[in-house]
């Protein structure tokens, strides 16, 4: 096995994805598909919440995706900073859109959820309003990245932007701590077996977290290989007029 | 870096927007409050610290687009670039003509509009201190979004997009101060975590500007 | 089939609806972009072997 580096040659990385895309986007449907269907349909109530207890198995997936998809967008963003691989620029770009859409997803099931449970579509507690927040950085990012025509200059300024927002991010996550006291529950996975959701619920959302990662992981390989051609397009097109 | 300082204060002053048109801006907003949520006296207390605090905040990101934008259409900012001082200098001196020229004038009117808002007379002193605080941030975050959308046309509302999530921190504290201490509340706490954000972000968003800057003239 | 919902079949139903809704919507405009952007390179680079 090679180093990881040779996965940063366009041509490579595009041949791997052509390879690796179908097993990944089958067994994400498939572990989607089971996960959804087994929580949805053969999981027991909850004594206290009753049948919006099933809406866990979209809401903590989601949050946590939308969380680690900026992670991962910081991580690449550093890698094009540092060793300047494009596939690393574009993949940040790539998981963008993906990201948002799950903290859409998260904010979405949360405000019905919390409608029977709070008795209120929102509160301005400090997760929901993190989320929020988090929401406005992934809306910012796209933004400048669909502003700025020339690539390399996008993917370099869109990257420090990515780096300053996680500061800025995990600052507004303490501040608004401080400025108030939420309602949400604390962490619904934790190796603290005693604050942990329940068994019967426990393997369900296990199952649909990795359904919902593995579709990620699909997503940013298609979307990737997208910016890929699109940019090689762009390249062939340039050079035709030159000449 | 002090010529560049006092060209720019200069400039804004020239051009009759430094001084004048944010300050203008902040005294309408600051106006048009009362009008929107009626003029009780008890209501308008309560949430005064928060709209001078908004107010502040949104005269601020009026001016950001001109820190760069000039510069870069007559061609100067690349001769700064160029230039022995270094850039994070150059940007650092940009964002404090900026908190000078809009900044300071908000921290100075802002008991005026206090008045305005029927502030209680304890508070007048920690919304003066807070924002005096806090708007160093504001300016340093704007000169890193102005840096970053230089290169862009129109790129105003973009800039908006993407400086106002960076303010939530110095907002949160800076109105929770101004807040606390209009109620009598202890204000330490806030202050102090306020004092932190400012002096990180103008210790280290320079930088960043600085990288931003020279990728967009690269 | 349908297990009973209850009182919150509602919001448990729209929230299924409204995140599946997002995803395979999602995944409808990256498959869609993926077909547009590989036909479009197609092209050029047809364009561009045949012109020597």
């Amino acid at each position: 096995m090679a180093s990881i580096w040779e996965y940063a040659n366009p041509k490579k990385f595009t041949r791997t994805v052509d390879v690796l895309l179908p097993p990944v986007a089958v067994l994400a449907v498939l572990a989607l598909v089971t996960g959804l269907v087994w929580g949805f349909f053969f999981t027991p109530d909850d004594y206290k919440q009753g049948s919006t207890v099933k809406i866990i198995y979209l809401h903590v997936p989601s949050a946590l995706l939308a969380i680690n998809a900026w992670l991962m967008m910081l991580v690449a963003s550093l890698i094009w900073l540092i060793r300047r691989h494009h596939v690393s620029a574009l993949a940040a770009r790539a998981a963008a859109p993906v990201g948002a859409v799950m903290t859409v997803i998260a904010l979405v099931t949360g405000a019905i959820w919390g409608q029977p449970m709070w008795g209120t579509w929102w509160a301005w507690d400090p997760r929901l309003t993190s989320f929020l927040i988090l929401f406005l950085f992934y809306l910012g990012y796209i933004a400048l990245w669909s502003a700025i025509e020339n690539d390399d200059t996008a993917a370099d300024l869109t990257s420090v932007l990515c780096l300053v927002g996680s500061v800025f991010a995990i600052l507004s996550r303490y501040a608004v701590n401080f400025w108030n006291q939420g309602l949400h529950q604390g962490a619904s996975l934790s190796l603290d077996k005693e604050e942990n959701v329940a068994d019967v619920f426990y393997f369900p959302l296990l199952v649909c977290i990795g359904g919902f990662v593995l579709l990620f992981v699909a997503l940013v390989l298609l979307r990737t290989r997208t910016e890929i051609r699109a940019r090689r397009t762009r390249a062939l097109l340039a050079r035709e007029r030159m000449t | 870096m002090i010529a560049i300082l006092t060209r720019d204060i200069r400039l804004a002053v020239r051009a009759g927007g430094g001084f004048g048109l944010g300050l203008a801006f902040f005294l309408i907003v600051v106006v048009l409050v009362p009008f929107a949520v009626g003029p009780e006296v008890r209501l308008l207390s309560t949430i005064a610290p928060g709209i001078l605090w908004i107010g502040a905040l949104l005269a601020c990101l009026l001016s950001l687009d001109r820190i760069f934008a000039l510069d870069r259409e007559d061609g100067s900012l690349d001769l700064l670039a160029t230039s022995p001082v270094p850039l994070e200098g150059v940007v650092a001196m940009k964002a404090l003509a900026h908190w000078i020229t809009t900044g300071l004038p908000l921290v100075v009117a802002a008991p005026v509009l206090g008045v305005l808002m029927s502030l209680p007379v304890e508070g007048f002193r920690w919304l003066v201190i807070s924002l005096a605080v806090g708007t160093p941030a504001l300016s340093t975050i704007g000169a890193f979004g102005a840096a970053l959308t230089v290169g862009i046309k129109r790129g105003g509302l973009l800039l908006s997009l993407l400086v106002l999530p960076l303010y939530v921190p110095t907002l949160i504290f800076g109105a929770e101060v101004a807040r606390a201490g209009a109620t009598g509340l202890d204000v330490e706490t806030p202050l102090v975590l306020l004092g932190a954000v400012t002096c990180v972000t103008v210790a280290l968003l320079p930088f960043a500007s600085a990288a931003v800057l020279r990728m967009n003239l690269r | 089939m349908i297990p009973d919902l209850g009182k919150y079949a509602g919001a448990v139903l729209s929230s299924y609806a409204v995140s599946i809704t997002l995803i395979v919507l999602l995944v409808a405009v990256s498959l869609w972009r993926s077909r547009r952007a590989a036909q479009a390179l197609r092209e050029v680079e047809e364009r561009v072997k045949r012109n020597g």
